[in-house]
C-alpha cells in the first residue's frame, strides 16, 4: 500500500510537523516514507505545505501528481489543494477556519473543528495534532498507537505533560473522525 | 544502527563528519544553509574547524589551506556562490588538491531564484573554471545515496588528489527520508599523504604550486592530469539501470529528476508501455559506455532534466547514431509532476509506434509459424 497525502496552511499551523510526524511514525514501523516540505522566501503567516508518502514499497517519488489525502488547514490551501486529490480519495478540513464548499462530489470530505477540540483538551497548540489524530483514523496508514508511541521521540516528546496531552489530542482527532464518518453515513 | 528521519543536507553534514571531514569553510545561501546550520554544532563535537567565512571566495581559498595541509575538507554552496568559487576550485584541481564541493543547485542564471533545478550541470562536468580540467561529479537521488556518495567522495578526492563535487538541488537539500549512516571514520586512521604541507621538519621542503610557467613544463602537467581523467573515466562511471530489461524506451535522468521519472515510469507500465530509466550516479565521468550498451538495444531515448537541456549532450555523444534521442526539460526551478512527465513518456512511446510495433512483430511471428 502507498498513501500520498499533503498536508497544507499557513506558517505557525504546526503544518510541517503534522508531516513530519506521519513521517517519523511510518518510518518507525519500518515503511518506506518521503517528506518533501515546500519551501520558499517564506514570511509568517504564509503558505506552508508539504508532501508526505508512505509506502510497502521503495518510493519512486518524493513528488505527488494526485496525492491520495489533501490535510487543509485554512481556505487559500482549500483552492489550491482540493483540486489534484484523486478521484476517491479524502479531503481532511480544518473546520474553525474552512468554511468553502468544496466543489468536487468524487471525494470524501470530513470537517474536524481541530482548533475547537483542542482548545477543550487545555491546549491551543495541539490543534495540529488532533488533526494527525483524524488523519490516521481517516486513512488507516498505522495504526494510532504507532503515532503515539512516534510521538516521544519527535520534539513534542521532550515534557512529559507536553507528550500526555498530544496523545490526548491523537485520540480525540480520531474519535472526531469516527463520528463525523458516522454521520455521513447516516447521511 | 538505526535509521533516522533527517533532510538532505543534514545527511550530507553528518555523513561528511563520518568519512572524516574535519573543516568546513562556507558562505551562506539558499538552499544549502542547512548545511552549514548543521556543521557548525556537529564539527565542534569532534574537534572540527568550522568558519563562516566573509565570503565564496574567502572560503575556497580556506578549503585550499586545509587541503594543502591534509585535512579532509568540505565546502558548499548553491549556484551563484559556486561560480564564485571557481577560480578556487581551478587552482585545486591544477595543484591536484582533494576537497569536496557540493552545489545545491538553485534556479539560474545570475540570481535566478532558491527553487530546486539541474542547470548547473554544464558548470560541473565541464570543469567549471578556466583551464583544462575536470571535478570528479556525483549526482545522488535520495537521502541514503546523499549518504553514501558523501563517503565516496571524500575516497575518491583523496585517491586521485582531485576536487569532487556532489550535485544536488534544493529539493534533495530540504526532503527528509529514513538514512542509516555507516560507523564513523577515524582521521588518524586514513592513509598518510606524502605531499602535504605540515612543516619540514626532519625533511627536505616541499612546494604545491599551478604556477608553471614553462609552456613544457605545463604541458606535462596537463597531460598529467589528462592521464587521471582517462582513469577516472575507466573506473569510476556509476549508474543504475531500473525496469530496462524488456524497456522499449528508457528515459534517462539523474539525481532529483530520476526519482519523478521513477514515478512517471510506474504510472506508464500501468497503461503496458515498456519504459526503463537509466539513471547516471557519476556525472563525470559519465556512464558513456553502459548507455552505449543499452542502447544497441533500446532504440528510443527521452532525456529529462529540470534544465532547458544539457546533459543531453552527453547522451548524444554516448548514444550516437544507435538511437533517437529526445528531450524534455522545465527549467526555472518548476517541479515537474511524475503525471508530467508520463504524458511525454507516453507521447513520444506512441510517436515512435513502439506501442503498435509490438503489435506487428507478434502477427508477423504468428503468420511465421
Amino acid at each position: 500500500m502507498t498513501v500520498k497525502s499533503v498536508f497544507a496552511g499557513f506558517g505557525g499551523q504546526g503544518v510541517l510537523l503534522m508531516g513530519y510526524i506521519l513521517a517519523f511514525t511510518g518510518m518507525r514501523i519500518g515503511k518506506h516514507v518521503t517528506y518533501l516540505p515546500s519551501y520558499g522566501a517564506e514570511v509568517r503567516g504564509g503558505t506552508a505545505n508539504c508532501t508526505v508518502v508512505v509506502s510497502d514499497q521503495e518510493i519512486a517519488s518524493p513528488v505527488a501528481s494526485s496525492p491520495d489525502f489533501a490535510v487543509v488547514m485554512n481556505n487559500p490551501s482549500l483552492i489550491r489543494f482540493a483540486t489534484v486529490v484523486r478521484s476517491g480519495g479524502g479531503l481532511l478540513l480544518n473546520d474553525d477556519l474552512v468554511h468553502s464548499p468544496v466543489k468536487r462530489d468524487d471525494l470524501t470530505v470530513l470537517r474536524i473543528p481541530v482548533s475547537t477540540i483542542a482548545h477543550q483538551l487545555g491546549e491551543d497548540r495541539s490543534a495540529n495534532v488532533v488533526m494527525v489524530g483524524a488523519f490516521a483514523e481517516m486513512s488507516q496508514v498505522a495504526p494510532l498507537e504507532a503515532f503515539k508511541e512516534a510521538l516521544a521521540d519527535t520534539g513534542l516528546g521532550k515534557k512529559a505533560k507536553v507528550l500526555e496531552i498530544n496523545r490526548k489530542a491523537l485520540d480525540a482527532g480520531a474519535e472526531a473522525v469516527r463520528q463525523a464518518m458516522k454521520k455521513e453515513k447516516s447521511a | 544502527m538505526t535509521k533516522q528521519l533527517m533532510r538532505g543536507s543534514h545527511v550530507l553534514g553528518e555523513a561528511a563528519v563520518r568519512a572524516g571531514c574535519r573543516y568546513y569553510f562556507g558562505y551562506p545561501i539558499t538552499p544549502q544553509n542547512e548545511v552549514p546550520e548543521y556543521l557548525s554544532g556537529r564539527l565542534l563535537e569532534v574537534g572540527g574547524t568550522f568558519v563562516q567565512a566573509e565570503s565564496e571566495l574567502s572560503s575556497i581559498n580556506m578549503v585550499i589551506g586545509a587541503a594543502m595541509a591534509g585535512g579532509r575538507v568540505m565546502t558548499s554552496s548553491s549556484s551563484p556562490g559556486i561560480s564564485l568559487k571557481q577560480e578556487g576550485i581551478s587552482y585545486l584541481a591544477g595543484q591536484e588538491m582533494p576537497a569536496v564541493i557540493a552545489n545545491m543547485i538553485r534556479g539560474g542564471p545570475g540570481l535566478g531564484n532558491i527553487a530546486p533545478a539541474q542547470s548547473d550541470y554544464f558548470q560541473a562536468t565541464r570543469g567549471g573554471g578556466h583551464g583544462d580540467y575536470r571535478c570528479l561529479v556525483l549526482a545522488p537521488a535520495s537521502c541514503q545515496e546523499l549518504c553514501d556518495l558523501t563517503f565516496s567522495a571524500f575516497d575518491l578526492a583523496d585517491k586521485y588528489r582531485n576536487p569532487v563535487m556532489i550535485l544536488g538541488d534544493g529539493l534533495m537539500g530540504q526532503m527528509m527520508e529514513p538514512v542509516e549512516f555507516p560507523e564513523p571514520v577515524d582521521p588518524a586512521a586514513l592513509p598518510k599523504k606524502d605531499w602535504i604541507l605540515d612543516g619540514a621538519k626532519g625533511r627536505p621542503s616541499r612546494i604545491i604550486l599551478s604556477m608553471l610557467l614553462d609552456p613544457k613544463r605545463l604541458e606535462a602537467h596537463n597531460y598529467k592530469l589528462t592521464r587521471k581523467y582517462d582513469a577516472m573515466t575507466a573506473a569510476e562511471q556509476r549508474w543504475e539501470e531500473y525496469q530496462c530489461d524488456d524497456a522499449l524506451l528508457v528515459v534517462v535522468a539523474y539525481g532529483t529528476a530520476a526519482r519523478i521519472v521513477k514515478g512517471a515510469i510506474k504510472r506508464v507500465r500501468e497503461m503496458g508501455l515498456k519504459v526503463g530509466l537509466f539513471r547516471p550516479i557519476s556525472l563525470y565521468p559519465f556512464p558513456k559506455e553502459p548507455l552505449s550498451r543499452l542502447t544497441q538495444r533500446v532504440r528510443q531515448v527521452l532525456v529529462f532534466e529540470m534544465s532547458s537541456g544539457q546533459m543531453v549532450e552527453d547522451v548524444q555523444i554516448a548514444v550516437k547514431s544507435q538511437a533517437e534521442v529526445h528531450f524534455y526539460g522545465r527549467p526555472g526551478g518548476v517541479i515537474p509532476t511524475p503525471e508530467e512527465v508520463a504524458h511525454q513518456i507516453s507521447h513520444y512511446y506512441h510517436n515512435a509506434h513502439l506501442a503498435q510495433g509490438e503489435a506487428a512483430d507478434g502477427r508477423r511471428a504468428g503468420g511465421a509459424a
